[in-house]
């Protein structure tokens, strides 16, 4: 066992913090039912990619008369995409996910959207986070208000997110752990010491907002550290080698890492029902590329990443639903410097064990000149929030009208006329 | 790599009494408040970068009202040797946006394993030195009101030091675009970084042409609408007024027109050019030959088509438009005063920003002189980003690293690594953003390291009065009832992590 990982491990065990919550109290009561096992995970896209490059309209008329230079081929060809279903084709940079869409657990939404008109990044990001389009003063975001309404005990990782800043998605009352990315994320901390966690933990012992951090934060580590030491030892040395290897590395060149590191904490860890990871880079202004290029190589790494999350997970891949989403898409017509601007619909990915997979739904509205939104961008045929609240609702068998406390006045989210997502 | 011994800071010599004499600015018409110790402490916690040992008491002795006043008249305060010295250890730092891209140029051509291992330390040796002089003069500087406004407008007008060229002109930008008009008028600071390299690189519209015009080739034939957008949502207009934020997808259409050829000198023989003709390459320049000649409407205006003029004419209706009074009083107001900043405040600012067609000092002079910035709910409400918290922290204790190095990789764990965010609309300013979690277990863990005299490889005293001296006069309930009963070995830790340090 890695000396490292012991002491972090001991430390956080025997700090003696007098928290609220316990990893095997919740196992015990997890066993009692079953819709305590399934999971969600989701993976934002931040910077709005370019879905009409990954679940590529090869079959539309206007396709490559809007895309000079960064239209990917058609099947077949040298470079051109995998074919989808006959009209669409999958970029060739996302490979690996042919085989969950050979198997029938990988989905696209196309033409999917936020009703709110902005391209900015900024808003259509919190929109879509807040889970309120239009509407920027909701407070908390639409996992936190999920977490509040999954039936069943409470636990200190019951939610993670990767990265040093809360995202607004998570944002609200329910308990979120977060975790650095990177190897970051198994190092001790100073805080773990138990002399120095105890002296800590009486200045934060109270209910404001920074003790409970604190001890939410405490309780995590040492939730975390439990899993850590256990799959450690489990863990093939070479895993340890490659991880070490990529330390640091920039989003989403380490998003394969931090897909594997999430796949074993969730196997090991039973409370974690909710994962959020967001990458970055995906704003190709210029030099966009199609089957080689700048997107192309930001797709790879998604690409393996979620494939290692799939086969990490193992049977829980069956209880898990994976949402890959973007704030907005791009312009139809690629720009004047082989990239895209901010443009209105895109590609939604559902990926897990009880996804209705290997179709792309959603109605197309064609690329057409006079199909278009605003003369310029892919129309939203489907709004995410009639997608997402029936499809996480069924997923999770949350209770009859939760979908409607996660977007609160959006229209449908039961999921009258949406397409069905998820068996049922 | 620069030496520099750590320190305890036994006595500091301060500006103020030794510049009395030569007071250039009226003092501030400010309420009793804030002429109590309490008011020092508050303006030391929100206009610098933390109080130094005894500072509040010094301040208050100078007057707040004077101390402040000198603080926006910046140049009228000399700075530390520490200070001069450090940067004079960082040559890089002093040189040109075309020298330092030449550099780059140069090494990039040499594909030999040599000539690629002698451009990864150029480009390593650059980026510390620009994060190291970025660090300095914050901890530093006396002239702090300045550097906290070149913190707060460099995170408003971002760029990212890790995208293409950017890590040579990071720190020029700072330097030539940023500080010197932090205090002066709006439109100057807009310009600059419109026409800074860093910014034109950043947001794409060096190539942002003219359909099918003479100069438009290859990969620069066409519109780009990455800066034309951002500069309205971003750097001026907001999206306060709602979904569009009082423009629309065509007035972003013709800002992208207008600024067709605004770019860089990517060849020698391009174009006609505005500033210096003399300078080399990818420099500032204007490409007539890529510029859309057609008329614009933009906002309501008629913009005709003559050229690099219809920037200037654009970067004025922006600068002076009432959305932009609105949406940059608002972000001021959020940074020195509260996450959620009085309205009326808000439109005070706002008032001054359209009376004084965006005056920045008048601006912060009617922020300061509110009463909304001195009122007993204001303080100590700000929750410190990481840069705040780990640059206050060594103020407060008086500690200088020898290397400031793993400072920056406290950085980067703690999420605000410097020059290191890379989409335009730069770090939160907000709790919301930075109390969290894990955030709370990585700033007492740096409490921990620091409050137990280790920094990186320095081992370093902390005179504990002396933090306690900058925490103003009294402590949190908790905070007293903790060091009354934890370790007295961990008394500074506690207090570096302790709630009262953790706000401003």
């Amino acid at each position: 066992m890695n000396r490292r990982h012991f002491l972090f491990a001991s430390a956080a065990a025997t700090a003696g913090l007098a928290l609220p919550f316990g990893r095997d109290g919740w196992i015990t009561r997890a066993a009692e039912s079953d819709a305590s096992h399934k999971r969600l995970v989701v993976i934002f896209l931040r910077g709005a990619v370019d879905g009409l490059s990954v679940v590529v309209p090869y079959g539309d008329d206007s396709y490559y008369g809007a895309r000079r230079s960064i239209a990917l081929k058609p099947p077949g060809r040298d470079g051109g995409v995998l074919d989808l279903d006959g009209h669409f084709g999958l970029h060739p940079a996302l490979a690996p996910l042919m085989t969950p869409w050979r198997g029938g657990s990988l989905a696209f939404v196309q033409a999917c959207g936020s009703p709110d008109p902005t391209r900015s990044h900024f808003d259509a990001q919190l929109y879509m986070e807040n889970g309120t389009p239009g509407r920027g003063a909701t407070a908390d975001g639409w996992l936190n208000r999920l977490l509040a309404a999954l039936p069943g005990p409470r636990g200190p990782t019951q939610a993670l997110s990767f990265g040093p800043q809360m995202p607004r998605i998570l944002s609200g009352p329910q308990i979120v752990a977060n975790i650095a990315l990177g190897q970051a994320a198994e190092k001790p901390l100073a805080v773990d010491r138990p002399g120095v966690s105890e002296a800590f933990a009486q200045l934060y012992g109270g209910d404001d907002k920074m003790s409970r951090a604190f001890q939410q934060g405490m309780a995590a580590r040492q939730q975390m550290a439990a899993d850590m030491s256990a799959q450690n030892s489990a863990m093939m040395s070479d895993d340890r080698e490659q991880m070490a290897a990529n330390n640091g590395a920039p989003l989403p060149q380490g998003f394969p890492d931090d897909a594997a590191r999430l796949a074993r904490m969730m196997r090991q860890d039973p409370s974690i029902r909710v994962a959020f990871l967001a990458l970055g880079g995906w704003d190709t202004h210029i030099g966009q590329g199609n089957a080689e290029g700048q997107l192309a190589n930001r797709l790879k790494p998604l690409g393996e990443g979620l494939s290692k999350l799939v086969t990490g997970l193992g049977p829980s891949f069956q209880d898990t639903l994976i949402v890959v989403m973007s704030e907005f898409g791009r312009t139809v017509h690629e720009n004047g410097n082989g990239g895209t601007d901010h443009g209105h619909g895109t590609v939604m990915w559902l990926l897990g064990g009880d996804v209705i997979g290997g179709k792309v739904h959603g109605a197309w509205p064609g690329l057409a000149e006079d199909r278009l939104y605003q003369q310029r961008d892919l129309a939203v045929t489907s709004d995410f929030r009639a997608i997402l609240g029936p499809a996480v609702s069924r997923h999770l068998h949350l209770p009859e009208g939760t979908a409607s406390a996660l977007f609160p006045g959006a229209p449908n989210v039961t999921g009258g006329g949406a397409p069905v997502l998820i068996r049922a | 790599m620069m030496l520099r011994t750590c320190v305890l800071v036994a006595s500091v010599t301060f500006f103020g009494l030794r510049v009395s004499a030569q007071e250039v600015t009226t003092p501030l018409m400010l309420p009793p408040a804030a002429m109590t110790m309490n008011g020092a402490r508050h303006a030391l916690d929100r206009l610098t970068f933390g109080p130094r040992p005894g500072e509040i008491q010094v301040v208050h002795d100078i007057g707040v009202n004077r101390w402040i006043a000198l603080q926006l008249s910046p140049q009228s305060i000399p700075e530390p040797a520490a200070l001069t010295q450090a940067l004079a250890a960082l040559p890089d730092t002093q040189r040109s946006d075309a020298d330092l891209y030449k550099q780059e140029v140069m090494l990039r051509r040499d594909k030999s394993d040599d000539g690629q291992a002698e451009r990864k330390e150029f480009t390593k040796n650059i980026t510390q030195q620009v994060m190291t002089a970025h660090f300095d003069r914050a901890l530093l500087t006396d002239r702090q009101l300045q550097e906290v406004l070149t913190n707060f407008w460099f995170n408003h007008f971002n760029v990212f030091l890790n995208k293409g060229f950017d890590h040579v002109w990071v720190g020029n930008y700072e330097n030539e675009a940023i500080r010197p008009y932090v205090l002066g008028n709006f439109r100057t600071l807009l310009e600059a970084t419109a026409r800074h390299p860093a910014m034109l690189f950043y947001l794409d519209n060096w190539q942002n042409s003219a359909p099918g015009s003479r100069g438009a080739k290859g990969k620069e034939d066409g519109l780009n609408e990455n800066y034309a957008r951002e500069v309205m949502e971003l750097h001026t207009m907001g999206t306060l007024g709602g979904a569009d934020g009082g423009y629309t997808q065509k007035d972003v259409t013709e800002l992208a027109r207008i600024l067709t050829g605004w770019g860089l000198r990517t060849r020698p023989e391009r174009g006609s050019f505005r500033g210096d003709v003399r300078k080399p390459d990818f420099t500032f320049a204007f490409d007539a030959s890529r510029h859309d000649y057609g008329d614009k409407q933009f906002l309501g205006f008629t913009i005709k088509g003559q050229g690099w003029q219809e920037v200037e004419q654009a970067l004025s209706i922006l600068a002076t438009h009432p959305a932009t009074a609105k949406h940059l009083s608002y972000q001021l107001a959020q940074y020195f005063v509260a996450d959620q900043p009085p309205q009326a405040l808000v439109d005070r600012m706002a008032e001054t920003w359209v009376k004084t067609r965006g005056d920045l000092s008048a601006v912060m002079r009617t922020l300061l002189e509110s009463p909304e910035f001195w009122a007993p709910e204001a303080a100590s409400n700000k929750y410190k980003t990481p840069f705040e918290y780990v640059v206050s922290s060594l103020r407060a204790t008086g500690v200088t690293p020898s290397d400031p190095q793993p400072l920056f990789g406290q950085l980067r764990q703690l999420g605000q690594p410097i020059y290191g965010i890379e989409t335009p609309d730069g770090y939160k300013q907000v709790e919301a953003a930075w109390l969290n979690p894990d955030a709370m277990a990585r700033r007492l863990s740096f409490a921990t390291a620091l409050g137990s005299g280790r920094l990186g490889k320095d081992q370093v005293s902390i005179d504990q009065a002396g933090l306690r001296s900058t925490l103003g006069q009294t402590l949190a309930p908790q905070t007293e009832k903790a060091l009354a009963a934890g370790d007295p070995r961990l008394k500074t830790t506690l207090l570096l992590g302790s709630p009262d340090f953790m706000y401003r």
